[in-house]
């Protein structure tokens, strides 16, 4: 949400009505300027450099999955991620942590439903994560702003603003956010020390590699994908691999039609 | 005033020294909670609202349902609910410090409570409902002293006050409205987003709210020499009537809409709910309880014999109370997330200590329900003699 209308809502003494109102704005706003129509101004494909901090909706950020090259069985993605984030392994889905995994074909896209599907597809297991979407129901209803989005799209947490009230949980369409409903440290395997381990009671989930980019470097699960299936860069930058990719081939979302405007696209 | 609360017979003793064992017993699996986590609970990472937020949600209509006693009183100047709005007021004050305490317990990180205060978002439903609750429960403290206080003093209260109540009516409205929009905004989640949410959250406040105040003036009635008189306990018992029916009608409004657009994401929630899908029906004898009691207690209800006797009014008021509990202190918040986003059928159940903790805090409610009650009563006594 840009600042000015922020502090314009605020001065005028926002009632629940404001909220409603807020909506249209955005929603307005979203109608007057088409993404596509952004300038072409970013004519970078380096990460780096999109990382700068430049006018609002110059960069957004998104990941491209080529489901036609995602092999069966294979999770080095997941592993990868897994390892690096300290992700904790309790070894029962009740108290599970996950920030990517393997979902099958028709319950990532239960919208989609449909006979006789080519069976590649109907039995493909489809990774998942975070959508980092550019409408994030989860921020908009975290109570104190502890996930938010950055300017370059991505949703982030913060650990140590997060009272732990699950509300994101509840408002997440994707089912992408996880939280440690007990101290996770113990169950992570080894330890990595150059990414902070979590404390019991707060929400995680993929950031997109934020201190991966700011390293310049991609994210891990694009980095370690043996078949180069998924693909990261500036949406807004039509020189950028992720625009050529969803120019020359048929992608999908998930749920699109929530209005969140997922990032993540399927090529199928 | 309050030195009422420290006169009692040995009855009301014991009964507090019950509560406060059980209220022990509550914060001990409180204190286990603190130290493993949410995890001791029955939640999961697909159901992550559980018993703690479903108690939330139903106590507020409770907290809610005072302005059914206080709207006819000081608006329409109905004189027989005069004995007993004190006590719908007093309901609502023990209700609201439930509510915010089953929040506080269904917090990841308790100690961060202070950050919705640090860090005020105006776009989320979270931050409205703790101005409602905190507002709700200021108002209605300020009423309660100031009236009783009067009381006692045998004087007419201050004007300033009957402001502060007309705004403690739309104020309670809003409460549950804003508790409501807590669900009914979430894209993601088919079950809550129906418009009609808010409006059957407040027909069912307003059935279980009103239902609970005549269970305690009738025990009052039995326990202590109060008596709320025949005519405001009928007019309590009309008011259930029509707002009962108001809230099965609602009910029937949701099944019309879901099954007749038969739009797959949101029949599957009520099919978890009614008849159970993929062969996991843990909800479905709740329910179907719940459905029956409904309809039980609207031919109690409806008919003005049954209605207009006492003690049958008493039974019919428990059959609303539970019916509405299992609907919406069970069925409504933990169906939401089920099915999962991705279809799959994750059942919830509360564990042992979820529920130890949950009795502390209704004993803590019934507690502060005890003591205030008490004040009020004596306070009216010492006027009487």
């Amino acid at each position: 949400m840009d600042k000015s209308r922020r502090n314009f809502l605020k001065i005028a003494g926002i009632t629940a009505l404001g909220i409603t109102a807020d909506k249209l704005v955005n929603i307005r706003a979203q109608q007057a300027v088409p993404k596509q129509n952004v300038k072409d101004s970013v004519a970078s494909k380096n990460i780096i450099k999109a990382q700068k901090p430049g006018p609002a909706a110059e960069v957004r950020l998104a990941m491209v999955v080529d489901l036609r090259k995602c092999k069966q069985g294979c999770t080095k993605c997941i592993d990868a991620c897994n390892k690096i984030h300290n992700i904790p392994d309790f070894g029962e889905p009740k108290d599970e942590i996950k920030w990517i995994w393997k979902e099958p074909y028709e319950d990532a896209f239960l919208d989609q439903e449909n006979y006789y599907m080519k069976d590649e597809f109907k039995n493909k297991s489809v990774p998942v994560f975070c959508n980092n979407c550019d409408s994030p129901p989860c921020v908009e209803v975290c109570p104190t702003q502890a996930t938010f989005k950055r300017d370059d799209g991505i949703v982030m947490m913060d650990w140590h603003r997060c009272i732990g009230c699950r509300y994101c949980m509840a408002a997440c369409p994707y089912g992408s956010r996880s939280f440690n409903w007990r101290d996770p440290r113990p169950f992570i395997k080894n330890i990595n020390p150059d990414f902070p381990t979590r404390m019991k009671g707060v929400v995680e989930k993929c950031e997109f590699c934020d201190e991966r980019l700011s390293k310049g470097l991609l994210p891990a699960c694009v980095e370690v994908c043996p078949e180069k299936a998924l693909t990261f860069g500036n949406l807004n930058d039509p020189q950028a691999d992720v625009r050529k990719l969803l120019k020359e081939n048929f992608s999908v979302r998930r749920k699109p039609g929530l209005g969140t405007n997922p990032e993540i696209y399927y090529l199928v | 005033m309050l030195e009422h609360a420290l006169k009692g017979n040995k009855k009301y003793w014991s009964w507090l020294l019950f509560l406060a064992a059980v209220i022990l017993i509550g914060f001990y699996f409180y204190l286990k909670q603190f130290d493993y986590g949410l995890g001791i609970t029955g939640m999961s990472r697909n159901v992550s609202w559980g018993l703690y937020i479903a108690q939330f949600t139903f106590i507020v209509g409770v907290a809610a349902s005072a302005v059914m006693v206080v709207l006819p009183y000081y608006l329409h100047n109905y004189k027989a609910f005069g004995k007993i709005t004190i006590l719908g007021e007093f309901l609502a004050i023990s209700s609201v410090i439930m509510c915010m305490m089953f929040v506080f317990v269904d917090l990841g990180q308790p100690f961060r409570v202070a950050n919705i205060f640090l860090y005020p978002t105006v776009h989320s439903l979270m931050f409205w409902d703790v101005i409602a609750l905190s507002g709700y429960l200021v108002l209605n403290v300020i009423i309660t002293r100031v009236t009783l206080d009067a009381e006692h003093k045998s004087i007419a209260p201050p004007k300033w006050i009957r402001p502060v109540i007309v705004i403690s009516i739309p104020w309670a409205v809003s409460i549950h409205t804003v508790t409501a929009f807590l669900f009914s905004g979430l894209g993601g989640r088919p079950f809550w987003l129906t418009a009609i949410l808010a409006p059957r959250f407040l027909a069912s406040a307003f059935s279980a709210g009103p239902a609970l105040l005549v269970i305690l003036c009738l025990l009052l009635k039995r326990l202590t020499k109060f008596d709320a008189g025949t005519e405001a306990i009928k007019k309590l018992g009309l008011i259930i009537t029509y707002a009962m029916c108001a809230n099965v009608f609602f009910i029937l409004m949701e099944f019309f809409t879901t099954f007749y657009s038969g739009i797959p994401d949101h029949v599957a929630h009520m099919q978890y709910l009614y008849i159970g899908l993929d062969g996991k029906t843990r909800l479905v004898p709740w329910m179907w309880t719940s459905a029956f009691l409904s309809v039980l207690s609207l031919v109690f209800l409806v008919v003005p014999k049954l209605r207009n006797n006492t003690r049958m009014l008493l039974v019919t008021c428990i059959i609303v109370f539970l019916s509405i509990w299992i609907d919406k202190g069970l069925g409504l918040v933990i169906t939401g997330f089920i099915p999962t986003p991705f279809g799959k059928i994750i059942q919830y159940w509360p564990t042992v200590p979820e529920s130890f903790i949950s009795v502390g805090i209704w004993a803590i409610g019934v507690f502060l329900i005890t003591v205030f009650y008490k004040i009020a009563l004596s306070v009216r006594r010492e006027i009487e003699a």
